[in-house]
């Protein structure tokens, strides 16, 4: 079976051809099987969010090449790159996770109706799944901003999981939560990997959490730092 | 969320519905405008049609007269006036010269719909002790009343004219004290008298007209008039009134007549029509601007306002021509609504002014037509301007980096 991320030597530079251009990813190699939970852990400003975005397909490095779900990603033209980031790739943010016009249920359904056009039943059948996966059932007719942060927090991973993405993206979804609500969005995340083998990529400052991962990579200064044990 | 509702709208409607406040106060914004232009428009509309309505009842598209005898000065060499002061000659009641050939060579034109020959002259209506001096028309009622609806007027008795009958107005019945089957003794100045009976009476709404203007048979008139086998005009109308004048220049320019059209004759309400028009043009094009201007500014802050949630759905996937329908819908809407609501105020201040703007004595200026095109079309330019105006901001939320907006 595929890779499900394949990052070769991958470079990030900001602000390309100007006098403040500054090289923030240095050469990344990384390679994710099917079913991983991989921690990203490192120092704020090592280069953890950008890596994650051009891993995304939010952004695109300066040079190396990157394949996603065995697709090669590196020369994709725009509308497939969009099309590949809505059909591999489920995004949970720290922060503003949630469209305040909708309920939660349509939070969930968002994905499928961005990439249909049109909402159907089956749309909404999954959707309420994915509610009920998340045990949020009881509030899929709340909007967002009448939800605590954990709750918010938990629709958003049901949404991330609407596509059935091979892998998700999570930069620092615990990071705005209390202890309790982090445990239960990490226990969530993890229980889902579990059970459906959806990969899992995510940026934490947790080394506890970290240590539950499968495998934890140390990201210094836009280098992969040495294994941690 | 609606089955049947595409993404776009249904995250157009939303984004509206959220930003209840800026949408209440652009949408009031737009109204006003649309209000305005509306009223102003059909005012317009109205006062024009409404003249262009009483001024063609009364009186033909074209008329077509005598040369008028023209005066000229005495000379005998040039340079050197005998006679210091030009008088006009008498203007005696004169027939127009060949005028059954003119008559059947302008029948003939496809561009004119009736051809009506009158005799037109002054008399006096006598009945008892009561005399009124009238204006007594002579006319084939076959034609002529194609061109005057007289029948459309007539309020008692009918309108048939033989050749001892005549049509009065309100006005004269009253003042002779006559009613339909009344007979008149009817004297011109030119010497003839004849004894009619008033067939039927009509009302054309004005109390001059009323007063004064009579109907009798060509053939009564002519022997009244002293102009026989002789017609003092012919009256035509055109199928495109707006070309009346035109077409009066071209007989004019063929025919030994002096071809008058009503537009010529009101020349200077045409004039201030003109005027009237150009600045409501210009007033139309800047409460246009204002109100694109403002769709766009309240659009502009709602795409700022939105940029996380933008960058959200960018990263869900959605394509940067969604997005930007997204917005250029929500401009639609908006310019849709606002219309809407808009054209009512309109018609609603319309309907007011007709309510309490009145003559002295109560009655209206002049009917208002509510015209179903001039809403349908305000509502389509609203719309339009709605989708121009989200332009500039939607290219900005369509181009918008997801990194940048999911950071903020
Ligand atoms: N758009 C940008 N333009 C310039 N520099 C940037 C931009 N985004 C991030 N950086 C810089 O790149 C480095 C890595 O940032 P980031 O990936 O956000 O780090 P982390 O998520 O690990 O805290 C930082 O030094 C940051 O200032
Ligand atoms: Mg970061």
């Amino acid at each position: 079976m595929a890779d499900v991320l394949a990052l070769e030597r991958i470079c990030k530079s900001y602000n390309v051809g100007t006098p403040v251009e500054t090289e923030v990813l240095h050469g990344i190699d990384l390679t994710m099987r099917a079913g991983d939970f991989v921690a990203i852990m490192g120092p704020s400003g090592s280069g953890k969010s950008t890596l994650l975005n051009i891993v995304g397909l939010l952004d695109r490095p300066t040079s190396g090449r990157l394949a996603i779900a065995g697709v090669d990603a590196t020369d994709l033209p725009d509308a497939e790159i969009t099309r590949l980031r809505g059909h591999a790739i489920g995004f949970v943010f720290q922060y503003h996770h949630l469209i305040s016009a909708f309920t939660a249920l349509e939070n969930v359904m968002m994905p499928m109706l961005v990439d249909r056009g049109r909402a159907t039943a089956a749309m909404e059948q999954r959707a309420a799944d994915l509610l009920a996966l998340v045990g949020l059932s009881r509030w899929k007719d709340n909007k967002a901003t009448a939800m605590s942060g954990g709750q918010q927090q938990r629709v958003a991973i049901a949404r991330a999981l609407a596509m059935n993405p091979a892998l998700v993206l999570a930069d620092e979804p615990t990071g705005n939560l209390d202890t309790a609500s982090a445990e239960a969005a990490f226990a969530l995340m993890r229980r889902i990997n579990r059970e459906q083998a959806t990969s899992f990529l995510l940026v934490t400052h947790n080394l506890e959490l970290a240590r539950r991962c499968d495998r934890i990579v140390e990201v210094v200064d836009g280098r992969i730092a040495a294994p941690a044990p | 969320m609606k089955r049947w509702l595409p993404f776009e709208w249904i995250a157009a409607l939303r984004f509206l519905a959220e930003g209840r406040l800026q949408t209440g106060f652009i949408l009031v914004g737009i109204a006003i405008g649309v209000g305005v232009i509306v009223f102003m428009s059909a005012l317009l509309v109205g006062l024009q049609a409404n003249f262009v309505r009483r001024v063609l009842t009364s009186q033909p598209h074209i008329q077509l007269l005598p040369p008028e005898a023209v005066a000229r000065s005495l000379r005998t060499e040039p340079g050197v006036i005998e006679a210091a002061t030009v008088q006009r000659p008498t203007q005696r009641v004169l027939s127009v010269d060949q005028w059954q050939m003119i008559r059947t060579e302008v029948a003939a034109r496809p561009d004119v719909a009736v051809v009506a020959p009158t005799a037109t002259g002054s008399a006096l209506a006598v009945r008892g002790d009561a005399s009124r001096s009238i204006g007594m028309s002579g006319v084939e009622p076959a034609t002529y009343f194609s061109i005057v609806r007289v029948p459309d007027f007539i309020v008692a008795g009918e309108p048939r004219l033989d050749s001892d009958d005549i049509l009065v107005g309100t006005e004269l019945a009253k003042d002779l004290g006559a009613a339909v089957g009344d007979k008149i003794s009817v004297g011109a100045a030119a010497g003839g008298r004849r004894i009619l009976t008033i067939r039927g009476i009509f009302d054309m709404g004005n109390k001059g007209v009323n007063e004064r203007t009579t109907f009798v048979a060509l053939r009564t008139a002519q022997s009244l008039l002293n102009l026989i086998g002789g017609v003092t005009t012919i009256d035509v109308t055109v199928r495109d009134i707006y070309a009346a004048e035109t077409i009066a220049q071209d007989i004019g320019r063929i025919a030994p007549v002096e071809a008058a059209s009503w537009i010529g004759t009101n020349a200077q309400f045409f004039t201030a029509v003109r005027a009237q028009q150009l600045s409501n043009t210009l007033i139309r094009l800047f409460v246009g601007l204002s109100v694109a201007f403002g769709i766009a500014a309240v659009l502009v802050v709602s795409v700022i306002q939105r940029s996380k949630e933008i960058g959200i759905l960018r990263a869900m996937g959605t394509r940067r021509g969604q997005i930007l329908r997204i917005f250029l819908l929500q401009g639609a809407v908006l310019g849709f609504l606002g219309s809407l609501v808009g054209s009512s105020l309109g018609a609603g201040a319309l309907l007011a002014w007709h309510a309490y703007a009145r003559l002295p004595d109560g009655t209206e200026f002049f009917p208002i037509s509510f015209d179903p095109a001039l809403f349908v079309i305000a509502t389509l330019v609203a719309t339009l301007t709605g989708v121009a105006a989200a332009a500039a901001p939607a290219l900005r939320a369509a181009n918008m980096d997801p990194v940048e907006a999911i950071r903020g």
